[in-house]
C-alpha cells in the first residue's frame, strides 16, 4: 500500500479507530512506531492524565538538578499531534473501559469508541503506608508536577528527606542537594541500589555521596512522617531516630498501574498480562510499557519499552514479529558518578566472578561469566567498557578466547597477542612501574625473583611489590611465571580463596589503612569475590572487632549460627544452653532455676560439661529468648559455650577446703572469669586454676592455666585437650593474684591481636614459638601493662550479656518463624 | 477459592543476607532466604548431607553454607556445590507488591488446602 503523506479527511470512516490510554513514553512511542509502518491505517486518539504533551520522563532528574528545562525534554510537541491528525485528550483521565461496547469513558464523562485499544498507563509510585504519608510536603518523584513541588520547596532551603536509596531516590537526592537543600537519604536495605549494585559497589557509591554532603542512612526503616502545623516536619525511624524535613520524597519503588485493566476484567497479575505480540487477554486490547507483565517479567526501565513498541507496532500493522523480553542495563544519572550494571550479577550456578578493584582510584569492576558467555557486569568508577560488556551480554557472544583479559576491558581484550596477560607483562619495559604503592619497577621485581624470591610472599617481603594494596598481585604473579617458568612456589596459605593476602597481611592492613567495615576491607584489599565467603566473612568480622573495639559494629550476618543465636546448634537443629557459673561455682537457687528451665522448655538431656557447667540440650530456637529470660531472672548470664570466646574458668576447691591447697584457687578462678568473660577470641579459649601441683583442675591442658604453689602462681600457656593433646608451656611464675590477673589479660590480648582466626593457642604457640611470645611479653618493661590495658578497653564493650539483650526483645526475627503453614480442616462430604 | 500462591509475609520481615523459617504442619519446614542483592529463594530447610538447618547458615552471594558441616548449597537450584553431591528441593517463590508468595502445591502438596498464619 502506498501511504498518503498527508491526512485525507474522507478516509476517516474506513479507518479503524485506535485509542491509546497513556500519553507517556510507551504510549507515544507505540504510536510513532505504528505511524512509521503505516501512517494511514488508524484514526488515533491519545488520552493522557497529565495536562501536557509527551515528554521524556527519565530526564526529570536533570530538570530537578537544574541541568535541563522542561522544553528541552519534550519529545513530541503539539505540532506532532496536529501533523499526524492525532487527537490528544490531556488532563482528562480515563475512568473506565467498557470492553463489550468497545468504548471508554473519561472522568468528565466523555465517551470514546475504539476498534483497537492500547493501554500504556505506566506505573504508579509506591507510597509506604506509614502515618503521615498523606501530609502536605510529602511528594513522589514521577511527573513534572512532583519536580515543580520539589523545586518550590528547594527555594526555601532547609532539610529534605528522601525515602528510598534506589535509582530514582538517589537522583532526587542529588537534585535536591544541588538545589541547596540538606539531604538525608533513608534506605531500608543495607546497600544502596541493591537491585542494580552488589555490596561492594554500593559501598563506594555511599562513600562518594557522603563525601558530597548527603547523609545516607542504610538499614533505616521509616516508622512515621511527622507533622507540624499541618505540614510535614520530619521522619521518625523505627529505631527512634528523628530527622527534620521540610520536604519528604517517597521514592521507594513503582508498581505497574493496572487498576483500569483490572476493572475491565483483563487478565492481570503483577502487571497486565500480554503475549509476545503485546496483546492482552482481549484480542482488541494491547498493552505496552511499565504496566505490562511479559513472560512473568515487569520492567521499570526505558530500554525494554523500545523493543515492546516495535513488537506492538508490527502486530498492529499486520506483520507480527514478537517480543522476547529484554536484558536491561542501568546507569545512574548523577553527574560525576560513573556507575553501570547489566544482566545477572547475583551469582547463579556455575557462574564465575571476575573482580578487579583499584582502591587508589576508587574503581570496582565485576563481570559474571557462565560457561563461555558473559551474563552480568557491575562497574563503578570506570564505566568506559559498560557498553562493550552490555553488547557481549545481549549478543551472547562466546568470550572464551578473551576470558583472561575480559576484566581489563575492550582495548586490552581485543589487543591480539596482548590478550594473554603474561604476554602483556612480558612486553613491558624494565622501568615500567609494577607496584604504585611502593614504587617498584618491573626490573626490580624480576631482579628480586632472580635473586631467590620464588613465591608471591617472598617477593612481597623482599622488594615490597604488591605488599600494600595488592592490586598488582596479578602482575607480580605474571612476572613470577615469566621469570621462573613452572618453578613458582606457592606461598603461605591465604586467608581464603577470596584474597591473595594471608591472615597476617589482612590483620596488618586493617590497622595500617584504618579499615573499619567488611565492605571497606574487601574493597581496599582487592577481594576477588563480591561478598566474600563463609570463611572470610567471620574472620574479617573478628579482626575488625579486635582492631576497633567500641567503634566497629558487629556484623551478625558474618557470624556463625552459634554466635548469632548465642547457643550451640546440635545435629537435630535444636540448641544447647549453658548458663555461666563463675569459676564453676553455683548455688541451690541457681540449680533450682536451671532445673525449672530444663523442665519448662523440655530439655531432653541435662549434662555436666568438662568445664564445670550444666548444659541443657534440645531447646528450640523459638524458646531461646524465654529460657534466657528465666535464667537471667535467677541471676545467670550467657556462658558463651557457643563462641570463639572465653568459655570457662575451671577451678579446684583450693585452700578453702582442700587439705593440700596452697592458694584460693576458686577465688582466683572467679576473679579471672569476671575479668575475661564476654571477650571474643580467634577461637575458643579455656582457662583453669589449680590450687596445688596435683592440678585437679587440669590447668596444664588449657589455653591459659594457673597452678598455685606455696610461693605464688605458675602460669602456663598453649595447652589443648583436643584431637592433638598438648600440654602447656611454662610461661613464668608470679607472686601475687594481681600479677596473675594482669599476665592473663596480657597473654589473652596478645593472642587476640596476633593469632589467625580459628587458630587455638596451641597451634599458635607452636607456629610462632614460645620464645617469640616470651620475647614480646617480657623484653620491654611496659608491654604486659599495655596489652592488659588494651584488653580491658575491649572488655568495656564486650561484657554485655547477649542473653539479656535478646530476652529483652532484641533481634526477635532471629528466633521467630516468619509464618506457619497449617492444613485447613476439610469437611467430609458424606 | 484457594489461590495458587501462599502469602507468607512481607519482604521486610527478612533482613538481607539472612533467612527465616516456615514450619509446615505435616510437611517439611521451609527456609526462606533473602540475599544481599535482595533476591528471595525458598528451600526445604534440610541440608542434603545430614539434614542441617540451612536457614541458619551464612549467606554469601546465592549460596548458603550449612551450619553443621559447611556444605555450600545453591539457593537457586538447591544443589550442593563443589565436590559435594546432593540436592535439596527448591520451593517456587515470587515477590509481589512487597509480599512473599510460595507456590502452594510445592508447600503442602497438590490436593490439600492450607493457610499461612
Amino acid at each position: 500500500m502506498n501511504a498518503p503523506a498527508t491526512f485525507d479527511p474522507s478516509a476517516i470512516s474506513q479507518r479503524e479507530k485506535l485509542v491509546v490510554i497513556g500519553n507517556g513514553m510507551a504510549g507515544c512511542r507505540a504510536v510513532e512506531e505504528i505511524l512509521a509502518r503505516d501512517p494511514a491505517r488508524y484514526d488515533i486518539a491519545i488520552f493522557g492524565a497529565e495536562p501536557r504533551v509527551n515528554y521524556n520522563r527519565i530526564m526529570l532528574s536533570p530538570v530537578l538538578a537544574g541541568e535541563k528545562s522542561f522544553d528541552e525534554i519534550v519529545i513530541n510537541d503539539q505540532a506532532w499531534y496536529d501533523d499526524n491528525a492525532i487527537t490528544l485528550i490531556a488532563g482528562d483521565p480515563v475512568d473506565h473501559i467498557d470492553r463489550e461496547r468497545k468504548t471508554l469513558v473519561t472522568r468528565s464523562g466523555r465517551v470514546e469508541p475504539y476498534d483497537r485499544l492500547i493501554i500504556a498507563t505506566g506505573s504508579d509510585p509506591f507510597i509506604i503506608p506509614v502515618p503521615g504519608s498523606t501530609l502536605p510536603g510529602v511528594v513522589t518523584f514521577r511527573d513534572l508536577d512532583d519536580v515543580d513541588k520539589m523545586l518550590a520547596a528547594a527555594q526555601q532551603g532547609g532539610d529534605a528527606v528522601v525515602i528510598g536509596g534506589g535509582l530514582l531516590g538517589l537522583e532526587a537526592a542529588h537534585g535536591l542537594c544541588l538545589q541547596g537543600m540538606k539531604v538525608t537519604v533513608v534506605h531500608l536495605m543495607p546497600t544502596l541500589m541493591e537491585r542494580q549494585l552488589d555490596e561492594a559497589a554500593g559501598f563506594l557509591l555511599k562513600a562518594e555521596l557522603e563525601r558530597r554532603g548527603q547523609t545516607i542512612l542504610t538499614g533505616a526503616d521509616t516508622e512515621a512522617i511527622l507533622e507540624q502545623d499541618g505540614h510535614v516536619a520530619g521522619v521518625r525511624l523505627k529505631d527512634g531516630r528523628e530527622i527534620a524535613a521540610d520536604i519528604v520524597v517517597m521514592a521507594v519503588g513503582i508498581r505497574p498501574s493496572v487498576s483500569l485493566a483490572k476493572a475491565a476484567g483483563l487478565e492481570v497479575e503483577r502487571g497486565i498480562v500480554v503475549n509476545d505480540h503485546m496483546v492482552t487477554s482481549d484480542p482488541a486490547v494491547m498493552a505496552v510499557g511499565e504496566c505490562v507483565q511479559h513472560r512473568g517479567a515487569c520492567y521499570g526501565l526505558v530500554a525494554p519499552l523500545w523493543d515492546m513498541c516495535r513488537a506492538l507496532a508490527d502486530e498492529a500493522t499486520g506483520a507480527p514479529s514478537g517480543y522476547a523480553g529484554s536484558v536491561t542495563s542501568t546507569k545512574l544519572k548523577v553527574s560525576g558518578i560513573d556507575l553501570f550494571s547489566a544482566g545477572d550479577f547475583s551469582g547463579s550456578d556455575g557462574s564465575e566472578d571476575i573482580v578487579m578493584r583499584d582502591a587508589a582510584r576508587g574503581i570496582y569492576k565485576r563481570v559474571v561469566v557462565q560457561g563461555d558467555k558473559l551474563i552480568g557486569a557491575v562497574l563503578y568508577g570506570d564505566t568506559a567498557d559498560g557498553n562493550w560488556y552490555f553488547d557481549l551480554l545481549k549478543k551472547g557472544e562466546d568470550i572464551s578466547d578473551i576470558r583472561e583479559a575480559l576484566i581489563f576491558g575492550q582495548a586490552y581484550a581485543s589487543g591480539g597477542a596482548l590478550a594473554d596477560p603474561n604476554a602483556a607483562v612480558a612486553a613491558l619495559s624494565d622501568d615500567a612501574e609494577i607496584c604504585g604503592c611502593n614504587g617498584v619497577s618491573k626490573g626490580q621485581v624480576v631482579a628480586c625473583i632472580s635473586g631467590g624470591a620464588h613465591s608471591l610472599d617472598t617477593v612481597r617481603s623482599t622488594c615490597k611489590a604488591s605488599a600494600s594494596c595488592g592490586s598488582c598481585t596479578g602482575l607480580v604473579e605474571s612476572l613470577l611465571a615469566l621469570t621462573l617458568g613452572g618453578a613458582v612456589e606457592s606461598g603461605p596459605k591465604t586467608l581464603c580463596k577470596c584474597t591473595s593476602f594471608t591472615h597476617d597481611d589482612v590483620r596488618r592492613l586493617i590497622l595500617e589503612k584504618a579499615l573499619k567495615s567488611i565492605p571497606e576491607a574487601m574493597q581496599e584489599l582487592h577481594w576477588t569475590t563480591p561478598e566474600g565467603c563463609a570463611s572470610c566473612r567471620p574472620a574479617l568480622n573478628y579482626y575488625l572487632l579486635c582492631a576497633w573495639p567500641g567503634e566497629y559494629v558487629d556484623d551478625q550476618k558474618s557470624r556463625f549460627v552459634n554466635e548469632r543465636l548465642h547457643a550451640n546448634i546440635q545435629k537435630d537443629g535444636t540448641y544447647s544452653v549453658v548458663p555461666r557459673m563463675w569459676g564453676g561455682l553455683t548455688t541451690p537457687d541457681e540449680l533450682r532455676a536451671i532445673a525449672d528451665a530444663a523442665e519448662k522448655y523440655g530439655a531432653r538431656t541435662v549434662k555436666v560439661t568438662g568445664g564445670q557447667r550444666i548444659d541443657l540440650f534440645g531447646i528450640r530456637k523459638e524458646d531461646l529468648p524465654a529460657i534466657w529470660a528465666d535464667l537471667n531472672a535467677a541471676g545467670m548470664v550467657s556462658g558463651h559455650a557457643y563462641g570463639k570466646a572465653l568459655r570457662t574458668v575451671k577451678t579446684c576447691v583450693g585452700s578453702e577446703w582442700c587439705r593440700f591447697g596452697t592458694q584460693d584457687s576458686t577465688g582466683l578462678g572467679v576473679k579471672i572469669e569476671r575479668m575475661t568473660w564476654g571477650s571474643w577470641m580467634p577461637h575458643k579459649f579455656k582457662i583453669a586454676v589449680s590450687g596445688c601441683p596435683r592440678n585437679c583442675a587440669e590447668a596444664t591442658i588449657k589455653d591459659f592455666g594457673v597452678v598455685c604453689v606455696d610461693s605464688g602462681y605458675e602460669l602456663h600457656v598453649g595447652g589443648n585437650g583436643g584431637i592433638h593433646v598438648r600440654a602447656t608451656d611454662f610461661l613464668c611464675k608470679v607472686e601475687t593474684e594481681e600479677e596473675a590477673l594482669e599476665y592473663c589479660a596480657a597473654f589473652i590480648q596478645l593472642y587476640r591481636e596476633q593469632a589467625h582466626y580459628l587458630e587455638r593457642t596451641a597451634p599458635w604457640v607452636e607456629r610462632v614459638g614460645l620464645d617469640s611470645i616470651k620475647a614480646q611479653l617480657f623484653e620491654a618493661p611496659d608491654t604486659i601493662r599495655q596489652l592488659a590495658a588494651r584488653f580491658r578497653i575491649s572488655q568495656k564493650y564486650s561484657q554485655i550479656d547477649p542473653w539479656a539483650e535478646r530476652a529483652g526483645g532484641e533481634r526477635a526475627d532471629l528466633h521467630q518463624h516468619i509464618a506457619e503453614v497449617r492444613p485447613l480442616q476439610v469437611e467430609n462430604i458424606a | 477459592m484457594i489461590g495458587k500462591w501462599l502469602d507468607i509475609g512481607s519482604v521486610n520481615q527478612i533482613e538481607p543476607g539472612t533467612a527465616r523459617t516456615l514450619p509446615v504442619q505435616g510437611g517439611e519446614e521451609i527456609a526462606v532466604f533473602r540475599t544481599m542483592n535482595g533476591e528471595f529463594h525458598a528451600l526445604v530447610n534440610k541440608c542434603p548431607h545430614k539434614q542441617g538447618p540451612l536457614s541458619q547458615g551464612i549467606v554469601h552471594g546465592n549460596v548458603v553454607t550449612c551450619p553443621l558441616h559447611n556444605w555450600n548449597i545453591s539457593l537457586k537450584t538447591g544443589e550442593a556445590l563443589g565436590e559435594d553431591k546432593g540436592c535439596v528441593p527448591v520451593i517456587p517463590l515470587k515477590v509481589d507488591a512487597g509480599r512473599i508468595f510460595l507456590l502452594r502445591e510445592a508447600v503442602i502438596g497438590p490436593s490439600s488446602a492450607a493457610e499461612a498464619a
